[in-house]
C-alpha cells in the first residue's frame, strides 16, 4: 500500500482492474466511503424536503382568508437571496479547488466571500419573513403560511448551519492544516453547500415564482 | 422555571401508572447500586458503554429490544384482560383514558422498540462478519446511533411516570393528536421519543448502506453476498428513503404544537389528512423495514438446516429489490375508506397485490430448499417454518383487505388487527427469535438451550392463533379495534380464549428467559469449540465463537456463494493463513460520545416536552459541544499487533482438529 | 502521515467518492465557471418567464418546471461533478434511487390530496355540520 493511498487522496481511488464501480476489489478507501455516507445523507434530507414540498404543494391554496403569495412575494428581493446562494455556490467550488492544491491563504480567501454570500442570503431571508409577521402575514395565520415559512425556514436553518459548519472547517485548517480528515469533511461541506443551492432552485420555482403567477 | 412541570405530573392517584413507576425506579435504583458495590463500572464502562464494536452494540440492540418486548407486552395482557371483562355493562379495570394510552404505548413500543430495535441488532451483529469486514463504516456514529434509540427508550417510559403518554393511537393522527383535543403532555412525549429514535434510525441506515456497498472483502462481489445482506441492504434503502418523511411529517405536527401553525389542524386551512397521507408514505415502507431482515434470516436458516445453497438465489435478491420500489407505491391502502375516488383507490388496491407475489416467489424458494434436503429441526429451524404457514396466512388476510371493497367493510374492525398482528408476530418476531437461537453462539461461544427453545417456539405458536383467530372471527362480526367496553356479550367468550392466548404467549416469553438463563448457568457444557456449531454456509462461521474484535484475523478473498460452505468442501475450516503470517490490525478506539450526546439528547427531549426552554437550550448546546468534540478528536484509532492476532487466534481456535 | 486510516486495506476499490473528479486548478475553475454561466442563464430565464409575460399563460408553469429541473441538472454535472463513468455507478444508483422517491412521494401525495380535494367536504365544513 502506497503512502498516497494511504492518504485517501482521489488520485488513488483508480487502480483495482475488474472493481471499477462495483466495490468488490475489497473495502473502498475512507474518503470514498466518508463522501458516500454524506451523499447518502444530503439524499435523505432531500427526501426530507420532498415531503414538506409536497406539503406546501398542497397547501398553498388554504390562505383562510389571509394574505395570498401574490401580496406578499418581492421577486426582486428573490432574485439577488438567488444570485447570492447560486455565487456562493460557485466560490465554495473555487474554495474545493484551492483547498485541494493546499493553499492556505487562497482557501481562506475563498470560504470568506462563500460565508459573506451565505450570511447576506439568510439576512435577505429575515428581513422577509419579520416584514412579513410584522403585517399580520406570520406563521400562525394561515395553513399557506405555516407550510411557506416552514419550507423557505427549513432550508435556512440548513444553510445557518452550513455556515456554522464553515467556520469549524476553516478553524480545523488554521489549527492543523491539510489533513485527510479535515479534506474531506470538507468535501462533505462543499457537497452540502451545493446541494442546498440545487433545494434553493425548487424553492424560488415552486413557491416564489409560481406564487405570483 | 420548570416550564408545564409541577407534582401534578406525579400519578399519585392512579394506582397502576403510580406503582409500576415505583417499581421501574426500584429496580433501577437496585441494579445501579449492584453495579457499584460489584464495581462493575469500569467494565461496563469500557466494554460495552463506550465500545465501537458492531458486534456489541448488535447485542445491546437485542437486549434493550427483548426489555422493552416485556414493557410492550404487560400492555397487550392489559388490554386483553380488558376486552375479556368490559363486556356488557362492565366497565373493567382500565378507564378510557387510561386505556387508551395503553394501546397508544403498546403500539408505538413494539413496532419501534421491539421489532424495529431487533431487526437493527442483528443487521449490526452479523452484516460485516458475513460480508468479510471488520467493521462498519462509520463506528462512533454507530454508537450514537444505538444511544439515542436509547434515550428515546428512557424518555417514553419517563411517561409512566412523570405526565402521561400520548391516547392518540401509535400514529398520533390530527387533529385528536392536535393541541386542542390532547393539550397534555402525552403527545409531545411521543413525537419526542419518536423524533429522537428517528435520526437513530436514519444514521444507522446510511452507516449500513456504506458498509455493504463499500467495505466488503475482496472478491465479494454482489451476487456472492449472503441473503441477509441483501435484505439489509433493502431495508437500509428504505430507512433512509422513508424516515426522512416521517421526520417532516412529526416536525410539522410539531410546530402545529409548539408554533401554533396549520398544517393539520381543522381550521385556518389545515388539512389532517395531509398527515394520514404523509405518515403512511412512511408507515408502509417502514412495514418492510422490519419484515425484510426477517425474510433474510429466514433464507440463512433454512438454507444452513436443509444442508442445501438456497433454491434460486437470484430471485431471491430481484424480489427483496422489487419489494423495497413497491413498498413505495402502495401506501393509500392503509386509508381507503377516507374518500379517494375509484382511481386512486384501484391503482393502490392492484398495486398492494402485486407486492404479494414476491413474497410469494419467496416462499416457494424456501419450501424448495428444503424439497429434498436433509432438514434439521432444530430451534430456528422451527421459527422458520411456523413463520412460513403463519406468515402465509397473514399474507392472505393482507391480499383480502387490499381489495377496496372489502376493507370498506372491514377497516378499523379487529380483523385489521388480528392481520397485522399476523405478519408482524408471524413474520417479524418469529425471525427475530430464529436469529437469537441461530447466532447466539457466535455471539457468547455458547449455545441456547434446544429443549427450552422448542417449548418457547410451541408457546408462542399456539398463543398466537388462539390470541388472533377470534380476532379474525371478531372482525368479521363487527368488532371494533380500540374498544374500552362493547355492549354485545356475544362477543365475550371469543374475547375470553383470545385472552388465554396472550397468557400462552406469556408462557412462551417466559421460556425465553428461562432459556437464557439456564444456558448460560450450563454454559460450560455447551461451549461451540469450532465456531461452527451448525455447519453453516456463510462467512460469520468461519471465525471463532465469541467472534473476536476485529471480525476477520485475515481477509477472506471470496470467489462464490456460500464462501464458508466451498471453503469446507476444500477441508478448509478456516481462513488459510498466507505465508507471511498476521499483520497488525488497526481498530477504531472506543468512544464515549454517542453515550454523551445521547444524554443531553435526554435533557433536550425532556425540556422540550414539559416546555422548560432553558434547559432545552442547555441540552441542545450541549449536544453541539459533543459533536464539536468529535471533530475535534485526533483519535488514530489503535493497533493490534501480529503475534497478539495470532495469540487470540490460537486461543479462539483451540477446539478446531488442525 | 500523521493520520492513520483503519479502513484503509490492501486494495482500493475503482470507486471515486462523489463531487471528486481529477482535475488540475485550471480546467477545474474553468468547469465552474461553465457551470455559474450557464446557470445564470437559466436562473434569469425563469425570473424573465414569470415577469415578461411572453410566453403564453398556461405554458409559464411548464417553462419553470423545465428550467428548474434542466438547472438542477447543470448543478449535478458542473458543481458535484457527476459523471456516467462507471466509478460514479454507486454515486448515480444513489441519486437516481433518492429522485425515485422524491418523486413517488410527491406526485402520489398531489394526486391522493387532489382526489380527497374534490370528494369530501373540508374539515372546517365538516366540523360545522356535526355541532
Amino acid at each position: 500500500m502506497s503512502t498516497a493511498a494511504a492518504k485517501g487522496l482521489p488520485d488513488e481511488a483508480h487502480g483495482h482492474d475488474g472493481a471499477a464501480g462495483h466495490g468488490s476489489g475489497g473495502p473502498a478507501n475512507t474518503r470514498t466511503v466518508v463522501s458516500y455516507g454524506f451523499w447518502l445523507f444530503i439524499l435523505s434530507d432531500i427526501v426530507l424536503f420532498s415531503a414538506v414540498f409536497a406539503t406546501y404543494a398542497v397547501l398553498s391554496g388554504r390562505t383562510a382568508g389571509g394574505p395570498s403569495g401574490k401580496d406578499l412575494f418581492d421577486l426582486r428581493n428573490v432574485a439577488i437571496e438567488t444570485g447570492c446562494l447560486l455565487l456562493s455556490s460557485f466560490t465554495c467550488g473555487i474554495m474545493s479547488l484551492v483547498s485541494d492544491a493546499k493553499r492556505p491563504m487562497q482557501t481562506y480567501l475563498a470560504a470568506a466571500v462563500t460565508f459573506a454570500l451565505g450570511a447576506a442570503f439568510l439576512y435577505l431571508e429575515l428581513n422577509e419573513f419579520i416584514d412579513m409577521a410584522d403585517h399580520g402575514a406570520g406563521p400562525d395565520r394561515s395553513a399557506f403560511l405555516s407550510a411557506f415559512f416552514t419550507l423557505v425556514g427549513l432550508h435556512g436553518t440548513h444553510v445557518t448551519f452550513g455556515l456554522i459548519w464553515l467556520v469549524v472547517m476553516m478553524a480545523q485548517i488554521a489549527t492543523r492544516g491539510f489533513r485527510p480528515t479535515t479534506m474531506w469533511r470538507l468535501h462533505c461541506f462543499a457537497l452540502f453547500w451545493h446541494a442546498l443551492d440545487i433545494i434553493w432552485i425548487a424553492v424560488f420555482t415552486i413557491v416564489y415564482l409560481m406564487g405570483v403567477l | 422555571m420548570l416550564g408545564k412541570l409541577t407534582w401534578d405530573a406525579i400519578p399519585f392517584n392512579d394506582p397502576i401508572p403510580f406503582f409500576t413507576g415505583i417499581g421501574i425506579i426500584v429496580g433501577m435504583i437496585s441494579i445501579l447500586s449492584l453495579v457499584t458495590i460489584k464495581r462493575w463500572w469500569p467494565y461496563l464502562w469500557n466494554e460495552w458503554i463506550t465500545t465501537v464494536d458492531h458486534k456489541k452494540l448488535g447485542v445491546m440492540y437485542v437486549l434493550l429490544s427483548l426489555v422493552m418486548l416485556l414493557r410492550g407486552f404487560v400492555d397487550a395482557l392489559m388490554m386483553r384482560s380488558q376486552q375479556a371483562i368490559a363486556a356488557g355493562g362492565a366497565q373493567g379495570f382500565l378507564p378510557p383514558e387510561h386505556y387508551d394510552q395503553v394501546f397508544s404505548a403498546h403500539g408505538t413500543i413494539m413496532i419501534f422498540f421491539v421489532a424495529m430495535t431487533f431487526m437493527i441488532g442483528l443487521i449490526n451483529f452479523i452484516v460485516p462478519l458475513q460480508l468479510g469486514e471488520r467493521d462498519v463504516a462509520f463506528p462512533v456514529l454507530n454508537s450514537t446511533s444505538f444511544w439515542l434509540t436509547a434515550s428515546a427508550v428512557l424518555l417514553i417510559n419517563m411517561s409512566l411516570f412523570i405526565g402521561v403518554f400520548s391516547r392518540a393511537t401509535w400514529l398520533a393522527y390530527p387533529p385528536l393528536s392536535e393541541l386542542q383535543y390532547s393539550p397534555d403532555t402525552g403527545v409531545d412525549y411521543y413525537l419526542w421519543a419518536l423524533q429522537i429514535s428517528g435520526v437513530g434510525t436514519l444514521l444507522t441506515g446510511i452507516n449500513f448502506l456504506a458498509t455493504i456497498l463499500k467495505m466488503r472483502a475482496p472478491g465479494m462481489n454482489y451476487f456472492r453476498m449472503p441473503i441477509f445482506c441483501w435484505t439489509a441492504l433493502a431495508s437500509s434503502l428504505l430507512i433512509v428513503a422513508a424516515f426522512p418523511i416521517s421526520t417532516a411529517t412529526w416536525g410539522m405536527l410539531l410546530l402545529d404544537r409548539y408554533a401554533g401553525m396549520h398544517f393539520f389542524t381543522n381550521d385556518m386551512g389545515g388539512n389532517p389528512m395531509m398527515y394520514m397521507n404523509l405518515i403512511w408514505a412512511w408507515g408502509h415502507p417502514e412495514v418492510y423495514i422490519l419484515v425484510l431482515p426477517a425474510f433474510g434470516v429466514f433464507s440463512e436458516v433454512i438454507a444452513t438446516f436443509s444442508g442445501k445453497p438456497l433454491f434460486g438465489y437470484r430471485s431471491m435478491v430481484v424480489a427483496t429489490l422489487a419489494i423495497c420500489i413497491l413498498s413505495f407505491i402502495v401506501w393509500l391502502h392503509h386509508f381507503f375508506t377516507m374518500g379517494a375516488g375509484a382511481d386512486v383507490n384501484g391503482f393502490f388496491g392492484i398495486m398492494t397485490m402485486i407486492i404479494a407475489v414476491p413474497t410469494g416467489v419467496k416462499v416457494f424458494n424456501w419450501l424448495f430448499t428444503m424439497y429434498g434436503g436433509q432438514v434439521r429441526m432444530t430451534v430456528p429451524m422451527l421459527w422458520s417454518i411456523g413463520f412460513i404457514i403463519t406468515f402465509v396466512i397473514g399474507g392472505m388476510t393482507g391480499v383480502l383487505l387490499a381489495v377496496p371493497p372489502a376493507d370498506f367493510m372491514l377497516h378499523n374492525s379487529l380483523f385489521l388487527v388480528a392481520h397485522f398482528h399476523n405478519v408482524i408476530i408471524g413474520g417479524v418476531l418469529f425471525g427475530a427469535f430464529a436469529g437469537y437461537n441461530y447466532w447466539f453462539p457466535k455471539a457468547f461461544g455458547f449455545t441456547l438451550d434446544e429443549r427450552l427453545g422448542k417449548a418457547s417456539f410451541w408457546c408462542w405458536l399456539i398463543g398466537f392463533y388462539l390470541a388472533f383467530v377470534p380476532l379474525y372471527i371478531l372482525g368479521f362480526k363487527g368488532a371494533t379495534r380500540r374498544m374500552q367496553h362493547y355492549d354485545n356479550t356475544d362477543w365475550q367468550p371469543l374475547m375470553l380464549v383470545a385472552a388465554f392466548g396472550a397468557f400462552v404467549i406469556l408462557c412462551g416469553i417466559g421460556f425465553i428467559i428461562l432459556q437464557l438463563v439456564w444456558s448460560i448457568y450450563t454454559r460450560e457444557k455447551r461451549r461451540d469449540l469450532t465456531g461452527d456449531p451448525w455447519n453453516g454456509r456463510t462467512l460469520e462461521w468461519a471465525v471463532p465463537s465469541p467472534a473476536p474484535a476485529y471480525n476477520f484475523a485475515i481477509l477472506p478473498d471470496i470467489e462464490t456463494t456460500d464462501a464458508f460452505s466451498e471453503m469446507k468442501k476444500h477441508d478448509q475450516t478456516s481462513i488459510p493463513v498466507p505465508p507471511g503470517g498476521y499483520q497488525p490490525i488497526h481498530m477504531p478506539r472506543n468512544s464515549a460520545n454517542g453515550f454523551f450526546t445521547a444524554f443531553f439528547t435526554v435533557v433536550f427531549g425532556f425540556s422540550m416536552i414539559w416546555h422548560i426552554w432553558w434547559l432545552a437550550i442547555v441540552g441542545f448546546a450541549g449536544i453541539f459541544i459533543t459533536y464539536l468534540a468529535l471533530a475535534w478528536r485526533s483519535d488514530e484509532g489503535y493497533e493490534i499487533p501480529a503475534a497478539e492476532v495470532a495469540r487470540m487466534e490460537a486461543a479462539g481456535r483451540k477446539g478446531v482438529k488442525a | 502521515m500523521d493520520v492513520v486510516d483503519h479502513h484503509q486495506n490492501q486494495e482500493t476499490t475503482g470507486d471515486i467518492a462523489p463531487g471528486d473528479n481529477n482535475t488540475t486548478l485550471l480546467s477545474g475553475i474553468q468547469s465552474y465557471t461553465i457551470g455559474l454561466l450557464l446557470a445564470v442563464l437559466m436562473t434569469a430565464g425563469s425570473f424573465w418567464a414569470v415577469q415578461a409575460h411572453v410566453i403564453w399563460g398556461p405554458a409559464v408553469p411548464i417553462a419553470l418546471i423545465v428550467l428548474a429541473i434542466s438547472q438542477m441538472g447543470v448543478h449535478l454535472a458542473f458543481f458535484l461533478h457527476l459523471t456516467s463513468a462507471p466509478d460514479n455507478t454507486n454515486n448515480i444508483l444513489a441519486l437516481a434511487f433518492g429522485i425515485l422517491i422524491v418523486f413517488l412521494v410527491v406526485v402520489g401525495s398531489l394526486w391522493i390530496m387532489a382526489h380527497l380535494d374534490n370528494r369530501m367536504v373540508p374539515m372546517d365544513q365538516l366540523m360545522q355540520m356535526q355541532r
